[in-house]
């Protein structure tokens, strides 16, 4: 039918498209080593957000009880991880009040709750270990994932006695690490990667119920498409 | 291409003969169909049931009752409803085995109104400490209550809840006076002891916290 | 009904049938003395003779309702949940998501619905003009249809705001923005529509009651039209030839008709299997498809003094908002004191979804359907599919994505000429239709369908 041949020159042409497009001059990120079944780096992931991030940073939708899905029982929710007065059905708020904070870091700290879903994952694993000493900067500190242009950020490395201090090399734009934290390079790379393995969780905890639901709904409707097509050849077989 | 009537001809001088294909696939489709709706159906009716916040704030809570001091009681609050701790004085729950004739329910028969390990005499885990759900069995007012003997509730009166609504009467153990509006007892909550002195409201010890 | 006939029917209901059978068949009975129950199925299924050539691009009008009906129940669903209120608005749909039980799948499918709602509405739409189904006797079904669409592009943009993340906020402040483009009443007009200087509580809340109330009433209606309209005339089919111009002398039904009920309700539930296979593989392997279906700004609350970097529509919109930018501002006429204005890319904008209306009366083709129709026509049409795939792709992407010309061209951006000249055949495509239509040369139709 001649319809199809224009059909398939349509089609023709939109398969080169992508080609004409030119590839954008990103920042460049590097791959989060993301895994939500990998429950032991999301256990470490949630301690290290709990105890470093969430002094600032709220999760107000993410219930302290959704971690027994990390493996974590409720007696270790509580030991480890709950503030004082907390109960494990609460949500992860801070203390911090956000006009204080809005008045030391210049800009409140924003909730994390769905921060990879805005971010993706990549920006936050390279955020966190982009920071760099940078004495002009108001908090003291640099992150050029953070802004490309002024490289600027407000909020201070957190994590930088584990990190130590990297600098910024002007000219080829490098970070090399000049003064060594408690941790090595790689055991870094590793805390900042189960911390984002475990913001991944936290943006979406439905996602891997979703990803195993998913499959069989599919063989389900793959059992139903068999049987109404052989339903409808029986239908349509006095149709000539 | 062909005429379709001579097909259609066919069909309708076997119209008894069942056509056992059409028919079988029919069924199959139709079961496996209705399975599949069914199945769609679960997670809009289960949406609807209560939240993790609803759940997280029906959560059971942890009284400390050692601040209670005989004779009085506390209110705390359970799934928004007012749980009454009484600290029953000796004399208060020596009272309460004297007027089981003047009572609806004085053996707590009627068994949705307590845990099975709170049917007892007392209608509770230790006999002084009694935990009730402080709303009237009658139509959910909240019972007042009328701790001391007789005062304002005349001679008789040997400690309990008065309503204010309707005046239903109940004792010290939340079981309802003969004459009253309310048809049955007080609900008593599930609850255990942590500790000597640390009370959860709305969990059983059976249950996983 | 003769005599005899009755006789027969009756001979069958009181020997051949069990008691459950009499039972249904007496209230069947005790209702269509009361309401046109049989009357209507037969009308509009088991005796709505189809034409027995419809072919893939058939099925997208019983996928259409489908969706309809998957929005309209899950938005029930989620309005138990939703706020809509500025300070609320976007932790419950958080809300939703992790504390309701099921929440998250209910609120994937509606999001995953209104684009699919939109693919399935393309495609239909797409073979109405292949195959000319919006040709006389069926103008009023393709009105209808056109309404349908506006009404859902009303659904989309109001329930887009709902949320109250970034792109929800920043994309109704720049539609809204549209309307003050209007002249002499516009400033008023999107003020009015706001209810406030800015995009706000109150924005939100009536939107919420045009998402959930208003609109679907019309749509439903409007679907109700298209349907009633469409039983009239009779269905239209890939030959485009008017199957009820020959009909069997004895028994009055179309020759090439067969009964809707069983033949496509049969053929259609593969199409809806295969279709929520599609829909399914979407909403648990890839709701956000790649930023498509869900923006990753609109992760981030509204926040009215920070303006994301990039703000694209969802893609369903992106061929008009891509005409929208390429159509260059009137400059202004200093002299007579006519300021410069927004009001040609906006009023291209309008048009460019209305000129789908017009399609009935600029088609003078002699034939319907494109199986008989010349090559003029297709090169037209694969001009047209073009222009309107590139536009949408160009809609996504910011203006400089292509970089831009030298100083030769006046460092015009690459990617704005390209959606000019493509802006320029869309609409060719609509305006020369009369002409090239006529000119075209078109093959014979034959009596009967084929194939």
């Amino acid at each position: 039918m001649k319809t199809n041949n224009i059909m398939k020159k349509v089609l023709f042409v939109l398969a080169f498209l992508p080609m004409l497009t030119f590839a954008g001059e990103g920042l460049h990120l590097d791959k989060a080593p993301i895994d939500v079944s990998n429950q032991q780096s999301l256990q470490r992931g949630a301690r290290t957000f709990v105890n470093s991030c969430l002094n600032c940073h709220s999760a107000n939708y993410m219930r302290y009880n959704r971690l027994l899905e990390i493996g974590l029982t409720e007696q270790q929710i509580k030991d480890n991880l709950l503030f004082a007065g907390d109960k494990v059905g609460d949500t992860m708020k801070v203390a911090l009040n956000k006009a204080d904070a809005k008045k030391w870091f210049g800009v409140a700290p924003p909730d994390l709750s769905v921060e990879v879903r805005a971010r993706g994952a990549d920006w936050v694993y390279t955020y966190l270990r982009s920071f760099y000493r940078d004495d002009t900067s108001a908090s003291g500190w640099g992150n050029c994932v953070f802004d490309p242009l002024s490289c600027k950020v407000s909020m201070p490395h957190a994590l930088y006695e584990l990190q130590g201090e990297q600098t910024l090399n002007q000219e080829t734009h490098e970070l090399t690490l000049t003064k060594p934290g408690k941790m090595s390079v790689a055991e870094y790379d590793a805390l900042a990667g189960d911390l984002t393995n475990f913001m991944a969780f936290m943006a979406e905890p439905a996602k891997q119920q979703r990803n195993r639901m998913g499959w069989f709904v599919l063989l389900f409707l793959g059992v139903l498409l068999v049987l109404t097509y052989k339903l409808k050849k029986a239908y349509w077989k006095d149709i000539h | 291409m062909s005429d379709n009537h001579d097909g259609k001809h066919q069909a309708s001088s076997q119209l008894n003969v069942v056509d056992l294909e059409k028919r079988n696939f029919l069924i199959a489709t139709s079961a496996v169909g209705a399975v599949g709706c069914a199945a769609a159906a679960v997670p809009f009716v289960l949406s609807m049931t209560p939240s993790e916040r609803a759940k997280a704030a029906g959560a059971p809570v942890e009284v400390d009752v050692s601040k209670i001091a005989p004779g009085t009681m506390v209110t705390v609050e359970w799934r928004g409803k007012p749980v009454w701790i009484i600290n029953r004085t000796d004399e208060m729950t020596a009272e309460l085995h004297k007027s089981n004739d003047q009572l609806t329910d004085p053996e707590s028969d009627v068994v949705s109104q307590q845990p099975s390990y709170c049917k007892n005499a007392d209608r509770s885990l230790k006999p002084n400490l009694a935990v009730i759900v402080g709303i009237c069995t009658h139509l959910g007012c909240s019972p007042t209550a009328k701790l001391q003997a007789k005062g304002d509730m005349g001679e008789n009166w040997s400690g309990g809840f008065f309503c204010p609504c309707h005046g239903s009467k109940f004792d010290l153990a939340g079981r309802v006076f003969k004459g009253s509006p309310a048809p049955i007892n007080l609900v008593v909550p599930p609850y255990q002891y942590l500790t000597e002195n640390t009370l959860l409201i709305g969990v059983d010890t059976k249950e996983k916290v | 009904m003769t005599d005899k006939q009755a006789m027969t029917n009756k001979t069958v209901t009181n020997e051949g049938k069990s008691v459950w059978v009499k039972v249904l068949d007496d209230t069947v009975n005790w209702v269509d003395e009361r309401f046109p129950l049989t009357s209507n199925i037969k009308a509009h299924l088991t005796e709505y003779y189809a034409p027995k050539n419809f072919n893939f691009w058939y099925f997208f009008g019983s996928l259409s309702l489908l969706v309809l009906v998957l929005q309209i129940v899950t938005g029930i669903f989620l309005t138990m949940h939703y706020k809509p209120d500025a300070e609320l608005a976007f932790a419950s749909v958080e809300y939703i998501m992790r504390d309701v039980p099921w929440g998250w799948l209910i609120r994937y499918m509606h999001s995953t619905g209104a684009s699919m709602f939109f693919l399935v509405i393309y495609m239909h739409m797409f073979r109405g003009i292949i195959y000319g189904s919006y040709r006389n006797p069926r103008e009023l079904i393709w009105l209808f249809g056109v309404g349908i669409f506006l009404c859902l592009m009303g659904e989309a943009f109001f329930g887009y705001l709902l949320p109250w993340g970034q792109m929800s906020y920043w994309g109704a402040q720049v539609i809204v923005n549209l309307f003050s483009a209007i002249p002499f009443i516009g400033p008023d007009v999107s003020e009015w529509l706001r209810g406030d200087y800015l995009v706000s509580d109150a924005t939100l809340n009536r939107f919420f009651a045009f998402h959930v109330i208003a609109l679907p009433f019309v749509l439903v209606g409007l679907v109700a039209a298209h349907l009633i309209a469409l039983h009239e005339v009779g269905s239209n089919n890939p030959d485009g030839v008017e199957i009820k111009k020959l009909k069997d002398k004895k028994t009055g039904i179309p020759l090439d008709g067969i009964p809707f009920h069983p033949y496509y309700t049969v053929k259609d539930i593969v199409a809806v299997v295969v279709f929520l296979m599609v829909f399914s593989a979407i909403i648990f392997f890839a709701p956000e498809m790649g930023g498509y279906f869900l923006e990753a700004n609109n992760f981030v609350p509204a926040n009215p003094l920070v303006t994301p970097v990039h703000i694209a529509p969802v893609w369903y919109f992106t061929p008009y908002y891509s005409i929208l930018r390429a159509v260059p501002p009137f400059p202004g006429i200093g002299l007579l004191g006519i300021p410069p204005s927004l009001f040609p890319g906006v009023a291209a904008m309008g048009l460019s979804v209305m000129m789908f209306a017009l399609l009935p009366w600029l088609d003078k083709s002699p034939v319907k359907s494109i199986r008989y129709r010349g090559t003029l026509y297709k090169k037209w049409l694969a001009a047209f599919v073009v222009s309107f795939v590139v536009l949408g792709y160009l809609g996504t992407e910011p203006s400089n994505v292509w970089g831009q010309f030298g100083a030769w061209l006046g460092n015009a951006e690459r990617a704005t000429v390209v959606a000019r000249i493509f802006t320029i055949i869309y609409f060719a495509f609509f305006i020369l239709m009369p002409w090239y239509t006529k000119k075209d040369k078109t093959s014979a139709v034959p009596e009967r369908v084929t194939g």
